[in-house]
């Protein structure tokens, strides 16, 4: 992928995922989380990993969001604006989160192989869904049914959290 | 030339604007929001990862299969996490997190 593609969609999904904690419209927010991931998809892409992308085009741009937006739908959150800003609070936020910040740039600075480019990739070989289809069924076969047995348990649990008491 | 430092950088950011967003917001949505943001800045550097540490051509696949099972899990979190929030909300008519202190110290 071209350095400009790179650079166009990195600074795509900073630009909305800041537009998520800055947004004060809940809807607004949930929208800029959508492009957010889908810059973030086009990342996994340019990284050969195709079959990342789109996964997360389906279960994040998707289910994820529909799911944000249906919640977001259920409960009336238009009183959030009226609401205002706690600036001592918002100040320390911002300040732990840039002295987080500081400290990854710090460490990838010192980061060894942070400067090499990627090594170059067989390109007729590259079969990315056989590839990890393979690796998770061959090796990783009781995490993935595990996994299967999680998603069943999530299942039930939302179903009991949103049954009413009976009275 | 795009090196594995900037694939870092971009996520570490994404991760430092979640972080960010967790302390900043007191709305219970946008805190999970930023979760997931945070979730995929990790999924991003491991695919970074993996893609860097290609051996023959054919990226180390173990990293995607972690990011796979990564979104599985946060898939499932989603959908227990704002089924939390909507029982939460029919309790207290709230989605603040000051309004919502029993448990604070």
């Amino acid at each position: 992928m071209p350095a400009f593609l790179f650079w166009f969609f990195a600074t795509l999904m900073l630009a909305f995922g800041a537009a998520v904690v800055v947004n004060r419209n809940p809807v607004a927010s949930a929208l800029s989380l959508v492009v957010s991931f889908l810059g973030l998809a086009a990342l996994f892409m340019s990284l050969d990993a195709y079959f990342i992308g789109i996964i997360q085009i389906l279960v994040y741009a998707g289910a994820v969001m529909v799911l944000f937006l249906f919640i977001i739908m259920l409960l009336d959150l238009r009183a959030e604006k009226l609401r205002r800003i706690n600036w001592p609070a918002s100040a320390g936020g911002i300040a732990v989160a840039l002295a987080l910040a500081v400290q990854i740039f710090y460490v990838i600075g010192n980061f060894r192989f942070a400067r090499q480019p990627f090594p170059p990739l067989a390109r007729s070989t590259i079969d990315d869904v056989h590839n990890v289809g393979s690796l998770l069924f061959e090796n990783y076969n009781l995490p993935f049914q595990i996994i299967g047995v999680l998603v069943l348990v999530a299942t039930v649990g939302v179903v009991v959290l949103s049954k009413r008491e009976p009275k | 030339m795009v090196t594995l430092g900037d694939y870092l950088i971009v996520s570490g950011l994404l991760f430092a604007i979640g972080f960010a967003g967790v302390m900043l917001r007191r709305n219970i949505i946008i805190i999970f929001m930023c979760l997931e943001l945070m979730l995929n800045a990790a999924n991003l550097s491991l695919v970074a990862f993996s893609r860097f540490r290609a051996e023959a051509g054919v990226p180390d696949y173990n990293a995607q299969v972690f990011v796979f099972f990564i979104i599985t899990v946060a898939a499932a979190e989603v959908a227990v996490g704002l089924a939390i929030i909507v029982a939460l909300y029919r309790a207290r008519q709230t989605t603040h997190v000051e309004d919502i202190a029993s448990l604070k110290f």
